[in-house]
């Protein structure tokens, strides 16, 4: 059997309605190792979270297949905690019921005193101590994400699916519960996919970046490899880092230009679905930066002339 | 003086309060006693409507304080039993409530479970619609003789009405609030491997819980619209024979007081159902 990573995502199509309608995605391969920090990109259309789902047991493929732990899925499963974009919370429940849900679901035969201390734990966890027995409709948009996280984290997955989960939020929020992510993800060494059209929030959070075509025949176009050591990376000063505009102009000139006219990039061959190019801007950038300071990069931010 | 200004509550008591004296007023004037004789009156019509109306001294029609005196006495002797026609009022409307819990109680049981299965299911929604579209506008009370024909007994015949009438409000909004759960909360179960039981009562029941007490608070003021009319025809005992039987006795007062109590305990019935709903009601 050949060496797989934890998630593999291999020759994914999907299409909406009868077989001859355009597939919304299609020949879609990539993996995910273990402990790694996927992001996937793209404009919305493309089929974002319609992978996620995939991966998520929630929807099936069209055509090919994902193999988790070398078994192929087919449904949701406990080891694949998912993080909601609108938190979808139990409204009725409060934070503490909310989580101890998704432990019970996890260890049937826990007791009410075990399952509640295992979700006091995560509700420490994302800083929500204090806050255990009021209702979702009492929350702000942060802190109802945070009780989505905990709830994810609460079941120990193997790992973490998160379809835009901070994309809701104001920016203030929205950089908090970035670096609480990171944070936690650090700490437990969690495998994570997640969906993002941020490219920012991608470069913070990524050990590597997945780049996806527009739709429909959407396609993933390269990966990006984020070069930048994972503790070197913080919100506050990201874009000081030598790396950090080579990485995002590349990933932003895929969004504007490239995914729109990936097929006549490819149109001369060379481009293999199965074997993607593994892209490191952020190295170049450090060579080029060298000889020549990034001054296209200062111009854009301060394109004001007199 | 501003604090009255500011107080919209105790404003509206104000003029309900005005209304209602308004409206005894008017009946007491209604009412006087005619003054002088009144024209010759057909002897027959005067031995049906009583010595006093046919004098033209007094009409039939109560005063305000003929009924309140009437309400007293129903009020302090409610549960007295002299023979099977004479019945204290407390008496008839515990047969009334009965038999409307009784049906409405049995409704529920059906209505519910089968409300769910409609609300998951599109093929036994489409199966079942016509037969809900085609029942639902009938009449309860149009079953009726149907009900004293097959089961032989007129107070389970009542109770049938009761049951038939309560079912669809309740079996409507079952399956519209099952159906509508949102998918997201649904797929929370899903990742989570909640098997279909968990899933229904831990998550379907509690969101759809608010939809389905609306079907019950709306079923159970019909059950009580209908239990009238079903006991006039009927017969024996309950607040709807009461009223019919007073007619017969031409007593405007105790149907007044019936009319009243009716609406008191209607009143009790949706508030009742409206206090559980508010405790199943969740805010989004």
């Amino acid at each position: 059997m050949e060496n797989r990573p934890l998630i593999s995502v291999e020759g994914l199509a999907r299409r909406f309605g009868d077989s001859n309608q355009p597939a919304v995605f299609e020949n879609i391969w990539f993996g995910v190792d273990k402990g790694e920090f996927c992001c996937l990109i793209g404009h919305s259309g493309c089929g974002k979270t319609t992978i996620l789902n995939v991966l998520a047991g929630l929807d099936s493929p069209s055509e090919g297949a994902v193999i988790v732990d070398n078994r192929e899925i087919d449904g949701p499963s406990l080891d694949r905690a998912v993080i909601f974009q609108g938190h979808a919370l139990l409204p009725w429940l409060t934070v503490m019921g909310n989580i101890a849900f998704a432990v019970s679901s996890r260890w049937p035969k826990w007791d009410r005193v075990r399952v509640q201390d295992h979700a006091r734990r995560f509700i420490e966890l994302v800083g929500l101590k204090g806050a255990e027995n009021k209702r979702p409709s009492q929350l702000s948009g942060g802190m109802k994400q945070r009780v989505g996280i905990a709830r994810a984290l609460s079941i120990q997955p193997k790992m973490l699916l998160m379809d835009e989960p901070f994309s809701a939020l104001d920016a203030l929020t929205r950089g908090m519960l970035q670096d609480e992510v990171l944070r936690i993800c650090a700490d437990t060494n969690q495998t994570v996919f997640m969906i993002t059209h941020d490219v920012d929030e991608a470069i913070l959070l990524a050990d590597k970046i997945v780049l996806m075509t527009n739709g429909p025949g959407a396609r993933i176009a390269e990966i990006v490899v984020n070069t930048m050591p994972k503790n070197e990376r913080h919100r506050n000063d990201l874009h000081k880092h030598p790396q950090y505009y080579a990485i995002r102009n590349h990933l932003v000139e895929f969004l504007v230009n490239r995914s729109r006219a990936f097929d006549a990039e490819i149109a001369d061959g060379g481009y293999d679905p199965r074997r993607l190019k593994l892209v490191k801007p952020g190295l170049m950038s450090v060579k080029l930066a060298a000889v020549n300071p990034p001054a296209e990069v200062v111009t854009l931010t301060t394109g004001r002339r007199q | 003086m501003t604090a009255f200004k500011n107080s919209l509550g105790l404003r509206a008591g104000l003029l309900s309060l005005l209304i209602f004296v308004a409206i005894v007023a008017i009946w007491q004037i209604a009412t006087l006693p005619t003054a002088g004789t009144g024209p010759a009156l057909d002897p027959e019509y005067a031995k049906l409507v009583g010595n006093a109306a046919a004098t033209g001294t007094k009409s039939s029609m109560p005063t305000p304080a003929d009924i309140g005196a009437t309400i007293w006495k129903h009020v302090t002797d409610p549960f007295y039993i002299r023979g099977s026609n004479d019945k204290g009022i407390g008496i008839q409307l515990a047969y009334s409530l009965g038999r409307v819990l009784l049906g409405f109680g049995l409704a529920a049981l059906v209505a519910v479970p089968l409300g769910f299965l409609i609300g998951m299911s599109p093929l036994v929604y489409r199966a079942l619609d016509p037969f809900i579209q085609i029942l639902k506008p009938v009449s309860p009370l149009a079953w009726m003789p149907l009900a004293l024909y097959t089961i032989k007994d007129s107070a389970i015949s009542s109770i049938f009405v009761i049951f038939i009438c309560s079912i669809w409000p309740m079996l409507i909004n079952t399956a519209f609030g099952v159906g509508s759960v949102r998918k997201e909360w649904l797929n929370v179960a899903r990742t989570l491997e909640v098997g279909p039981f968990r899933t229904a009562f831990k998550v379907i029941l509690p969101a759809a819980a608010p939809t389905i007490m609306t079907g019950m608070r709306i079923s159970v003021g019909i059950a009580w619209l209908v239990i009238v009319a079903a006991e006039m025809l009927v017969g024996g005992t309950g607040i709807g024979y009461f009223v019919w039987n007073e007619w017969n006795n031409l007593s405007i007062a105790n149907i007044v007081t019936a009319i009243l109590l009716i609406g008191l305990v209607g009143l009790l019935l949706d508030q009742g159902l409206a206090y559980l709903a508010k405790l199943v009601t969740y805010p989004e």
